[in-house]
């Protein structure tokens, strides 16, 4: 099979996950969209790894993986406070920071 | 013995020290040490006159290097003095005159509280007054120059908490610092000119120096005279300047300080010689404030104000006699000392009648005091004889030979300056003679004071009287001693020159015109004022008696010619300023601040637009790179 056509879908992978960061309101899967951002550049990279022959690419991966573990354990956190506080998950409710 | 010359200043310089830094303890004993340190100080110049006395005439005059001064380059000043036989007639009647109101000043301001400071301010002027005439180069004369300014300042406002002396002192001063401006420029002229300002080289390289440079250097020694004189146009501080204690009046205001504009010019001598156009400046400034001040004391109420407009007519007869030239300036110097006395009698005269009176001024409110100040009367008389030029007295020889000068000069010009002068003398008998009627004759017209009591006018302590009679004394004896011999004249000769010119009118001539005029001002005076009762409500009068009164309109004119296109000229600067630089600046920040504002609206915290701009952000710049790559 052609190792190219995993980079086209990590490509539209990435385009729900960013859509989803745009468009949707809800912390949860915003915070889910992201992560499928990051998955589909783990994709990509390991394609990369694949069609090169080396195995850069599949280290970046761990890192990325390592990274979203720990950017999880806080990212969750912080919704879980924010939604004590203010009773809410959505984004939009979250505007504080601006004058 | 010339290390005298230090100490004559030294004395009075170290008496305002003592008094203005020894404070408080010093309150009570403070007046007679400042009256020690003029009396000293005039010891020292009566041991120094008659040491001159005893030298030849070529070896008269002195010069003392006490050290150098500045000394930078070619730029050389040193302190040091000069004592000829002009510095020497002045340091007499300087120190003569001081001490005899410092005296005087005693009595008069023993209920002063301030008296301490009083007498060290006075002191401060003699010393001032002292380095001004013994001074043997313009910058030390220059240091003098600003040191009287200062004493006249400090004692005009002597009783700051008038709001009318606050604001004549500076008054005063301010109008003294634009003669001033034109005492440093010529400085500095010189300077440029000669390369120095020591009178002796100076006046050894004037006759090298073109014609135009000479005329403007004595021009501005003019302006320079004219603002330290109360000359026309710079008169106007004079009246204003009796807000200060008589005494100061007397000393400051009519015996000395106000003369040192003839000094300047007498001692210029040498550049004015060489400069006709900037002597003929002079007589004119002369005549004319001959005759604005001779008007001004017509009209005056106020006795001082009214003996005031008499100073500055009187020194416009020096002035005027100054600017003849060699013709002249012995009688200008002649006539300073003379008027000395009988003016500063006058004045002391003048504060007797006010001590007398509850500080009453106004002569309106005087009438029949001859009779309860006997002796003030009697020195008043006597110093009103001697200026009106009553003769045998003191005014008489001086002020005829004033006017005989004036015809000598010749030409048209002769006629003008001499027929001027003749008026003047008319003028000031009439006007001396209304204050004398207004004062001593007639009924009483006193008013009560503010408790509604009626004044108990009463004689002057001892203290006081005492330095009128001698004054009384001087101003009836001087004129005549100095004529004997032609002494004065004589005494003079070396430093000024002296020409007889030739007068279209015989010496005897020009003294009977002169007495004709007299007797006219006195019985015309007497005609108004003598015969009739004088209302003690001042009549509404011409409109020249309403101008007069107001100083022929002096502040109305320098007001639309100064103040207010100087008002005009900041209030358009500040306008400039205002809408101009800080509009620019204002406007550059406001721009920024609008635009920021909108700019700010970006920021709306909703975190999806936030990152649609990270989002954008990224796509451009992997476009970017991409076809910069292609490229």
């Amino acid at each position: 099979m052609n190792p190219v056509n995993y980079l086209y879908l990590a490509a539209l992978l990435f385009t729900i996950g960013a859509a989803g960061v745009l468009i949707r309101r809800n912390a949860i899967v915003l915070f889910m969209c992201v992560e499928l951002m990051l998955n589909a550049s783990n994709l990509a990279l390991v394609t990369f790894s694949r069609l090169h022959g080396n195995l850069d690419g599949q280290i970046m991966a761990f890192f990325t993986m390592v990274v979203a573990a720990a950017e999880v354990v806080v990212g969750l956190a912080i919704i879980v406070s924010i939604f004590r506080t203010r009773h809410s998950a959505s984004v939009d409710d979250s505007n504080l920071m601006k004058l | 013995m010339n290390s005298l010359i230090p100490l004559l200043i030294a004395a009075p310089l170290a008496g305002a020290a003592l008094l203005l830094l020894g404070g408080r303890r010093l309150d009570r004993s403070g007046h007679w040490i400042g009256v020690l340190a003029a009396a000293v100080s005039f010891a020292f110049g009566l041991v120094l006159f008659f040491q001159m006395l005893g030298r030849p005439v070529s070896q008269r005059a002195v010069d003392v290097k006490l050290f150098s001064w500045i000394s930078v380059g070619g730029f050389q000043a040193n302190a040091a003095f000069q004592l000829d036989q002009l510095s020497i007639v002045f340091v007499l009647l300087i120190t003569g005159v001081g001490s005899l109101i410092h005296v005087y000043s005693v009595g008069y301001m023993a209920h002063d509280e301030r008296r301490r400071r009083f007498f060290g301010y006075l002191n401060l002027f003699l010393a001032a007054m002292l380095l001004l005439v013994l001074a043997d180069n313009y910058l030390l004369l220059y240091v003098g120059w600003e040191g009287v300014g200062l004493a006249s300042y400090l004692l005009i406002g002597f009783w700051q908490h008038k709001v009318s002396a606050a604001t004549a002192a500076k008054k005063a001063f301010i109008v003294n610092r634009v003669g001033d401006v034109g005492l440093s420029i010529a400085i500095m002229l010189m300077f440029t000119q000669f390369g120095s300002f020591t009178f002796s080289q100076v006046f050894a390289a004037a006759p090298q120096e073109s014609r135009g440079g000479l005329t403007a250097i004595g021009l501005l020694l003019l302006l320079a005279a004219c603002g330290k004189s109360a000359q026309v146009p710079l008169q106007s501080w004079l009246g204003d300047a009796m807000e200060g204690p008589t005494p100061v009046s007397a000393l400051i205001h009519a015996a000395t300080m106000v003369t040192a504009g003839v000094y300047l010019i007498t001692r210029s001598n040498a550049i004015f010689d060489l400069a006709p156009d900037a002597r003929l400046a002079v007589v004119c400034v002369g005549a004319v404030t001959l005759l604005y001040g001779a008007i001004v004391g017509c009209a005056k109420d106020d006795i001082k104000k009214a003996l005031a407009g008499s100073t500055m007519s009187q020194i416009g007869y020096m002035v005027l006699a100054a600017g003849l030239g060699p013709i002249g300036y012995v009688f200008a110097i002649m006539h300073l000392v003379t008027h000395g006395f009988f003016k500063a009698g006058l004045f002391l005269g003048a504060g007797s009648v006010m001590h007398g009176m509850n500080d009453e001024v106004n002569m309106r409110y005087y009438g029949g005091l001859r009779k309860h100040l006997p002796i003030t009367f009697a020195t008043f008389g006597l110093g009103y004889l001697a200026i009106i030029g009553f003769p045998g007295l003191s005014g008489y020889f001086s002020k005829d030979r004033i006017i005989e000068a004036a015809f000598a000069e010749g030409g048209t010009e002769g006629w003008i300056l001499g027929l001027t002068a003749l008026v003047g003398a008319a003028v000031t008998a009439f006007y001396m003679t209304r204050i004398m009627l207004m004062t001593f004759f007639g009924e009483r017209r006193w008013q009560p004071d503010g408790k509604g009591e009626l004044p108990h006018p009463h004689e002057a302590p001892r203290v006081m009287t005492l330095p009128m009679i001698v004054l009384a004394v001087g101003s009836v004896l001087a004129g005549g001693l100095f004529t004997i011999n032609d002494a004065f004249v004589n005494w003079l000769t070396p430093v000024t020159g002296h020409s007889e010119g030739n007068s279209p009118l015989s010496s005897g001539t020009v003294t009977l015109i002169t007495i004709v005029c007299m007797v006219a001002g006195i019985g015309v005076s007497y005609l108004v004022y003598g015969r009739s009762a004088v209302p003690v409500n001042p009549p509404v009068g011409s409109a020249l008696t309403r101008a007069a009164r107001r100083d022929l309109l002096q502040d109305d004119i320098n007001h639309a010619l100064l103040v207010r296109p100087g008002s005009a000229l900041t209030a358009a600067l500040v306008y400039f300023d205002v809408k101009g630089l800080d509009g620019v600046v204002n406007g550059v920040s406001a721009t920024i601040g609008g635009l920021s504002s909108r700019v700010r609206r970006v920021q709306n915290g909703y975190v999806r637009s936030y990152a649609l701009s990270m989002f954008g952000g990224t796509l451009v710049l992997v476009a970017t790179t991409l076809l910069m790559r292609s490229v």
